[in-house]
C-alpha cells in the first residue's frame, strides 16, 4: 500500500513537473510567483473605449500578445459573457463593482498576485483592497480606473445650466431625455430621492427596502413619457445627441468626450444630488487560457503611461497617482478635470456600483436583490 | 492461371458482385431505401430541432439564484406564474403579437397589387427588372437596412427634412412603435411578394376569360377568381412575415427603444444576455412558439401549404 501511495505522489510530482513549466508559472500557495512567456493571445470583455489601438497596440508589439476584445454593454453582460463557453472563452474583464463579487461568489474569477504588478503598489489606498474585489485577504484582480455617471446636456437647448437631477425627471425636456437601458438606473433614482425626499431615508441607493424601491420605481414610472430612448450602448447615445432626438440625459464622460470631439455643443457635470460611479477592477478568468498575457496585461495597463492615455480617452481617474502628471502633460489641466490624485472624501462621495443583495448589512434581510431590480427594470420599460 | 479471367478483367470480379448485391437488396426492400435516404436529415432535425426545444421547454420550469445567477434544477412554473401575473409582460406578449400582425397585413396591401403586376401585366424584361429589385435588398446586410430607417426616421432625418421643405410639422416617429411597424414592414416585404406572386402566376388565364364570358366585370372577376385562388400565396407569405416579426428582437432594439417598445425577444435576449436566467426567457419564449403553431394550424387549413 505504501508503496503505491508513493508512486503515485511521485507520478503527481513529476506531472507537477511537468505541468509547471508548459504554463510558464511556478506556483507557491496556488499564486504564481513569476510571469512566464507569452501564449501569444489574450481574449477580453471590456467596456467600450477600454481597448484603444493606442495602448494595445505598444502591448501587442512589446509582448506579443494579440488582444481581442469583446465590448460588453453592461455590467450583467460582462457576467454572462464571462459564464459563456464553460468560463475559459475569456481571460479577463473590466469589472465594475456591481459585477465584481457576483464574478467573485460564482467562482469565475481567480485570484491574482498583487506583487507581480509593480504599480499596484502606488495605487491611491482606497484602491489597493477594495471590498469590491478583495475577498477574505485575496485579491481577484487589480483596480483600474473609476468615475461618477454624469448628467450630460446640450449647451444650446438647455439653459440655464442643469443643476440637479431633477432636470431629468421634470417634463420641461419631455421626449427629450435618454437614460441608460440598465437595471442599476434603479439606483440613481434612489439617490435623487435619498435629497430630495428625506423622509424615505435612503442611506444607499444600492440597499432599498420595499418601500423605498418602490418610489424609485415609481419615479422612473412617472419618466417614461418623457424618454425618447433608453440607450443600450454607448454609441446610442452619442447617435441620439448628434441628431438632436435628445438634449439632456444621464452619462458616462466617454460619450461626452467623443461628442465634443465631433464639434456637438455638449457638457456634463455631477448635479448638487451626487453621483453614482464606477470602479473598475480588471479581472482574471478561473479558466484563462491565457494567464502570462493576462498578468502582463495588468502590468502593463498599471503603469502611469496607459493609465493616463485611458484616463484621458475615456474621461475617467486612474488608481495610480503617477498618471496625474502624464494626464497634464497630454492635455493640459486634464488631471484636475478628472480628479486625479483626488482626496479621499471626494472619492467616498461617489456612490459607486454594487450589486444590490437581500442582505443590506443591517442585520435585517428586508432589502431587494438585484433578480427583483432586473424585473422591475424590464416590467418599466414594457 | 485459372484464377484469372482475361474477358472479366478479374480484379474487378469480387468488387462488382459486391455492387450487385447491395443493388440488389435495395430494389428487395424499397424501405431500406428510404430509411438510408432520410436518415440523416431525420437525424440532425430529431437531435438538433426537436432535443433543443424539449430541453428549452424543460428549463423553463428552473429557476436561477438571484446573486450567482446560476441555474437551480428545482421544478417549478414560477417563470410561466410571473409571466402571467406581471401586466407589462402581458402587454409586451400583445404588442409583439399585435405588430406581426400589422406587419404582415400591411405587406400583403404592398405586396398584391407588385405580385399582380409582376405575374399578369409585365413584360419579360421589366418582370426580370422588379425581380432585381425586389430581390437586391436582400443582398444587403439586415442591419445596415435597419439602420437606414433610423437616419430616415430620426429628428434630424430625412423625413423631417422632406416634410419641413414642403411646410409640415415635423413627425415625432424614431424610437417608436411606429418606427417599429415600418422598419419589420420594409424589410420583411420581399418575402410576402415571392409567395403572392407565385399564386398569381399559376391562376390560369382560361378561368379569367370563363369569368369574363359568363358577364362577371373586372372587379368581381378579382374577387371571385383571382383572390381565392391567390389567398393561398398570401397566407404562405403571412407565414414568413408573421413568424420573422415575432421572433425578432434587433429592430424593435435598434428602431425602437422609447418606454413600451419592448418585444418577446428583447425579454428573452435580456433573460439570457443580460441577466442569465435561461428559465425565465425559456418561459417567455414558448409563447411565440404556441402561437406560430396555431397560426401553422390554421394556415394549414387555408390551404397555404399547398401554394409554397
Amino acid at each position: 500500500m505504501i508503496r503505491i501511495k508513493r508512486a503515485h505522489v511521485l507520478l503527481a510530482a513529476l506531472a507537477a513537473a511537468l505541468c509547471v513549466p508548459a504554463a510558464g508559472v511556478s506556483s507557491g500557495n496556488g499564486l504564481p510567483t513569476t510571469i512566464g512567456k507569452g501564449e501569444g493571445q489574450l481574449n477580453l470583455v471590456a467596456w467600450e473605449g477600454y481597448t484603444q489601438p493606442q495602448w494595445v497596440k505598444p502591448f501587442t508589439k512589446a509582448t506579443g500578445c494579440k488582444v481581442n476584445a469583446k465590448y460588453a454593454g453592461s455590467s450583467d453582460e460582462m457576467v454572462t459573457l464571462m459564464r459563456s463557453g464553460g468560463g475559459s472563452q475569456y481571460d479577463m474583464v473590466s469589472a465594475s463593482g456591481d459585477a465584481s463579487l457576483r464574478l467573485i461568489y460564482g467562482k469565475d474569477v481567480q485570484p491574482v498576485n498583487v506583487n507581480l504588478i509593480p504599480d499596484w503598489k502606488n495605487f491611491i489606498p482606497a484602491l489597493k483592497s477594495p471590498p469590491h474585489n478583495t475577498v477574505g485577504g485575496q485579491h481577484y484582480g487589480i483596480s483600474l480606473q473609476w468615475g461618477p455617471n454624469t448628467l450630460l446636456y446640450n449647451t444650446k437647448k438647455v439653459t440655464p445650466v442643469p443643476t440637479s437631477w431633477s432636470a431629468i425627471y421634470s417634463p420641461r425636456f419631455k421626449g427629450k431625455v435618454t437614460v441608460p437601458d440598465n437595471p442599476i438606473q434603479i439606483a440613481d433614482a434612489a439617490l435623487y430621492l435619498s435629497k430630495s425626499q428625506p423622509a424615505l431615508g435612503i442611506k444607499d441607493p444600492y440597499e432599498l427596502n420595499q418601500n423605498q424601491f418602490n418610489a424609485a420605481v415609481a419615479l422612473l414610472k412617472a419618466q417614461k413619457p418623457l424618454i425618447k430612448k433608453y440607450w443600450a450602448l454607448a454609441s446610442d447615445e452619442i447617435d441620439l445627441f448628434k441628431n438632436g432626438d435628445a438634449i439632456i440625459g444621464a452619462t458616462w464622460p466617454y460619450q461626452t468626450n467623443t461628442l465634443i470631439a465631433a464639434k456637438v455643443p455638449v457638457k456634463d457635470l455631477i448635479p448638487k444630488e451626487g453621483a453614482t460611479g464606477w470602479a473598475d477592477t480588471w479581472m482574471l478568468s478561473a479558466k484563462a487560457k491565457h494567464p502570462n498575457c493576462a498578468y502582463m496585461w495588468l502590468k502593463w495597463v498599471s503603469t502611469p503611461n496607459v493609465q493616463a492615455q485611458q484616463a484621458i480617452y475615456f474621461g475617467e481617474t486612474p488608481a495610480n497617482p503617477k498618471a496625474c502628471p502624464i494626464m497634464n502633460q497630454l492635455a493640459a489641466g486634464s488631471a484636475a478635470q478628472y480628479h486625479c490624485g483626488a482626496s479621499a472624501a471626494y472619492f467616498r462621495s461617489i456612490k459607486f456600483w454594487k450589486t444590490p443583495v437581500a442582505d443590506c448589512g443591517n442585520g435585517q434581510k428586508n432589502c431587494m436583490d438585484y433578480t427583483q431590480w432586473q424585473q422591475a427594470w424590464t416590467q418599466l420599460k414594457g | 492461371m485459372s484464377a484469372i479471367n482475361p474477358e472479366l478483367g478479374a480484379p474487378d470480379r469480387p468488387l462488382r458482385a459486391a455492387r450487385l448485391r447491395i443493388s440488389g437488396f435495395f430494389w428487395r426492400h424499397r424501405w431500406a431505401k428510404a430509411v438510408l435516404l432520410l436518415a440523416p436529415p431525420l437525424l440532425a432535425f430529431g437531435f438538433v430541432y426537436l432535443a433543443s426545444l424539449g430541453a428549452l421547454f424543460i428549463s423553463s420550469f428552473w429557476t436561477v439564484d438571484p446573486f450567482t445567477t446560476e441555474i437551480k434544477h428545482i421544478w417549478n412554473i414560477d417563470n410561466y406564474r410571473t409571466i402571467w401575473d406581471s401586466g407589462a409582460y402581458r402587454s409586451i406578449a400583445l404588442r409583439t403579437i399585435g405588430i406581426a400582425a400589422a406587419v404582415t397585413f400591411t405587406d400583403a396591401l404592398l405586396a398584391f397589387p407588385l405580385g399582380y403586376f409582376m405575374a399578369r401585366i409585365a413584360s419579360g424584361r421589366s418582370r426580370t427588372f422588379l425581380f432585381v429589385a425586389v430581390l437586391l435588398p436582400l443582398w444587403s446586410s439586415y442591419l445596415i437596412r435597419v439602420y437606414i430607417w433610423r437616419l430616415i426616421l430620426n429628428e434630424d432625418g430625412v423625413m423631417n427634412w422632406t416634410l419641413g421643405k414642403v411646410g409640415l410639422p415635423h413627425l415625432h416617429l424614431a424610437y417608436t412603435n411606429w418606427a417599429v411597424w415600418i422598419v419589420f414592414s420594409y424589410v420583411w416585404l420581399p418575402f410576402m411578394i415571392l409567395p403572392v406572386f407565385g399564386a398569381l402566376e399559376r391562376v390560369p388565364h382560361s378561368l379569367i376569360e370563363a369569368s369574363r364570358d359568363l358577364g362577371a366585370g373586372g372587379f368581381q372577376t378579382f374577387r371571385r377568381v383571382v383572390l381565392p385562388l391567390a389567398l393561398p400565396g398570401v397566407i404562405a407569405g403571412s407565414i414568413f412575415t408573421f413568424s420573422l416579426t415575432l421572433g425578432d428582437y434587433v429592430t424593435p432594439l435598434l428602431a425602437g427603444g422609447r418606454p413600451g417598445t419592448q418585444f418577446i425577444g428583447n425579454v428573452v435576449y435580456s433573460s439570457v444576455g443580460i441577466s442569465n436566467n435561461v428559465p425565465f426567457a425559456a418561459a417567455f419564449a414558448s409563447i411565440p412558439l404556441a402561437v406560430m403553431a396555431a397560426y401553422l394550424l390554421i394556415a394549414r387549413r387555408l390551404g397555404a401549404f399547398e401554394a409554397m
